[in-house]
């Protein structure tokens, strides 16, 4: 057992959608606890639930029933404007399709968050430059995504998931959309300048490559946890 | 968040433009359209606005507007001149004659004849000339757009130009002979026609022969004395129609709006711009928060609220709106400016600008309103969809 405090935790989590009048079970009674400091990865073939649970845990979405607390607090209990206050100072997010904006350069881009919560745009911009620095993109922070390869597109958006220093980072699909070596430097940089014992990493994924990077791996299928283990061997 | 909703406003450009192109076409019609209409309507009573001294028109209680002419007798004059309150009352003729030109070519003229001794009435710009000239033996004042256009001497060539009409020229009214004395500046009338002041007795010299030729008998009302009270006098003393100068502007006005078709055509095109100016930026800009709907839903997710997402999607309505506006106006404007010399009418008064920024607001707000609705019920879940 983990003996660190959970920092997440699910319990008997259900999710069903209404779509065309017909109800569509997505999570089906997960049960999980993630601790402070891991990385945790959710694998599992497509529509097994995997967004869907990270999309509770970030509280971008509401369950059916059962719980979920994120660092002791029940996203489902607290008004809209506290959960958007909660997710702008405590969630990152890193996305398959990195969703920069476009016509935002990357220092721009990495600012995003802290421009949420308040920073002025010239503190939020210098801010913006050390960390992009930090993931490798100092001489680039006035390139616009267009301008960047994947990889380094995807560096821009863990450097905007970190900049206004969340407790929780989750990526979806980190590194489907990049080659091997881009998807390793990607996850070398998420391991090191994301994850400390006052974080936790939730990372959604198909790819078996970067299964070696997470402290324990979650293995879903059709809305159920099957099993959690802690090496990518143990996974069938 | 207001950088970030200009940038991606105009971080693409084609799109940005196609927006701000939209709503300037749309301002452009709704401004310089009406500014025609004002100016065409205004053409209507010009004549009134350019006789400024008289507080009050007496006419026969038939008249329509202003060239609607139903003389009356000269004893008319008479009885006005006897009512209290009125400090002076003159007589105007006000006629279509036809001129015979140098060239034996015919034009009809607006024949406008002036109070013999005082000449009130008269044009307030002379260009060349002396307004008291018309006291010289067959002395006529033309205006200057007539002279130099349609009462100017023929080219002589079919490609020339006609040459103006200059002081000592002379052409016929009624088979008389009439001098030109003086050129004035008017303001063009509704059907553009020249325009001849003469004196009053000559006027009736030059108008088919009729017993009763006076057409407006013109007063100025003695200092503090009510205006409308006046006319309500003039109208039970005499049985005859009384006007204030505005009064005599609106009925004018009013009988070209409801007898003609200008309205009506003028305001298929004002809403045809609406129509159109709605639907390109309307469009555009509901295609470019769609386009962006997924960019709304990583900063929904990220934790801006739907207050700063929407005070977002208005700046960028206010912004596209003023300068779609500025542009449209700025346009129309200069069209005013170039035209400022031709036949064309043009006017633009500052209620007209009221009027084409609301309906330009109105345009904006429809667009922002229904990208609104679109984020608010946006999912950040969204996000996570690839």
């Amino acid at each position: 057992m983990n003996a660190k405090p959970p920092a997440i935790r699910c319990q008997n989590l259900v999710k069903i959608y209404e779509a065309g009048g017909q109800q569509v079970t997505a999570l089906n009674g997960v049960d999980l606890d993630i601790a402070m400091g891991e990385l945790m990865m959710l694998v599992g073939p497509s529509g097994c639930g995997k967004t869907t649970l990270i999309s509770i845990i970030a509280g971008i979405l509401d369950q059916t029933s059962g719980g979920c607390e994120l660092f002791g607090e029940n996203l489902l209990a607290l008004r809209n404007k506290d959960k958007l206050l909660f997710r702008a100072e405590n969630i990152g997010f890193v996305f398959q399709a990195y969703n920069l904006l476009p016509t935002l350069n990357a220092a721009e881009n990495v600012s995003v968050p802290l421009i949420i919560n308040g920073v002025k745009r010239a503190e939020a911009e210098r801010r913006a430059k050390q960390i992009l620095d930090k993931v490798g993109l100092g001489a680039r922070t006035k390139a616009l995504p267009a301008e960047l390869s994947g990889g380094q597109q995807q560096r821009v958006a863990i450097a905007r998931a970190l900049i206004h220093d969340p407790r929780l980072i989750v990526c979806d699909e980190p590194t489907s959309a990049l080659d091997h070596e881009s998807g390793q430097k990607v996850m070398d940089i998420l391991k090191a300048v994301a994850l400390d014992h006052q974080r936790v990493l939730v990372i959604v994924t198909h790819d078996a490559r970067i299964f070696n990077f997470a402290d324990r791996i979650a293995e879903m299928d059709d809305g159920h946890i099957l099993k959690v283990v802690n090496s990518a061997a143990k996974l069938k | 968040m207001n950088h970030i909703a200009l940038k991606m406003l105009m971080g693409d450009k084609g799109k940005y433009l196609g927006i701000v192109m939209g709503l300037t076409f749309a301002s452009l019609i709704m401004t310089q359209q009406p500014a025609i209409f004002v100016g065409l309507m205004a053409r209507s009573y010009s004549f009134i606005s350019d006789v400024g001294l008289p507080d009050i028109w007496v006419m026969d209680p038939k008249v329509q507007f202003i060239d609607d002419i139903k003389p009356m007798q000269d004893t008319e004059l008479y009885r006005v001149r006897g009512i209290s309150g009125v400090e002076w009352a003159m007589p105007l003729y006000k006629g279509m004659l036809k001129a015979r030109l140098t060239d034996g070519t015919f034009q009809t003229c607006n024949v406008i004849g002036l109070d013999d001794t005082t000449l009130i009435g008269g044009p307030a710009v002379m260009l060349e000339g002396k307004l008291s000239d018309l006291r010289r033996s067959d002395g006529v004042i033309v205006d200057i757009d007539g002279a130099k256009d349609k009462l100017g001497k023929a080219a002589a060539s079919p490609d020339g130009k006609n040459t103006p009409l200059k002081i000592g020229d002379s052409l016929e009214l009624n088979d008389r002979r009439a001098i030109i004395v003086g050129i004035a500046k008017v303001t063009r009338t509704f059907q553009s026609q020249p325009v001849i002041y003469t004196t009053y007795s000559r006027a009736k010299a030059y108008a088919p022969r009729e017993r009763r030729l006076l057409s407006f008998v013109v007063v100025k009302a003695k200092p503090g004395q009510n205006l409308d009270e006046l006319t309500r006098r003039i109208t039970a003393t005499t049985g005859l129609a009384a006007y204030t100068q505005d009064g005599f502007k609106q009925l004018t006005y009013n009988y070209f709006l409801k007898n003609t078709g200008i309205p009506i055509n003028f305001g298929i095109t004002i809403a045809l711009g609406f129509i159109v100016g709605t639907a390109i930026a309307g469009q555009t800009f509901y295609n470019f928060t769609l386009e962006n709907l997924r960019q709304f839903g990583v900063l929904k997710a990220m934790g801006a609220s739907n207050g700063t997402l929407l005070r977002m999607i208005l700046l960028q309505a206010v912004l596209v709106g003023s300068i779609g506006y500025g542009m449209g106006v700025g346009i129309a404007a200069l069209f005013g400016f170039l035209m400022r010399h031709t036949i064309l009418a043009f006017k633009m008064p500052w209620q007209l600008l009221l009027f084409s920024g609301a309906g330009i607001s109105l345009i904006c707000i429809m667009a922002a309103l229904i990208s609104i609705m679109k984020v608010i019920r946006l999912e950040p879940a969204i996000v996570f969809k690839s």
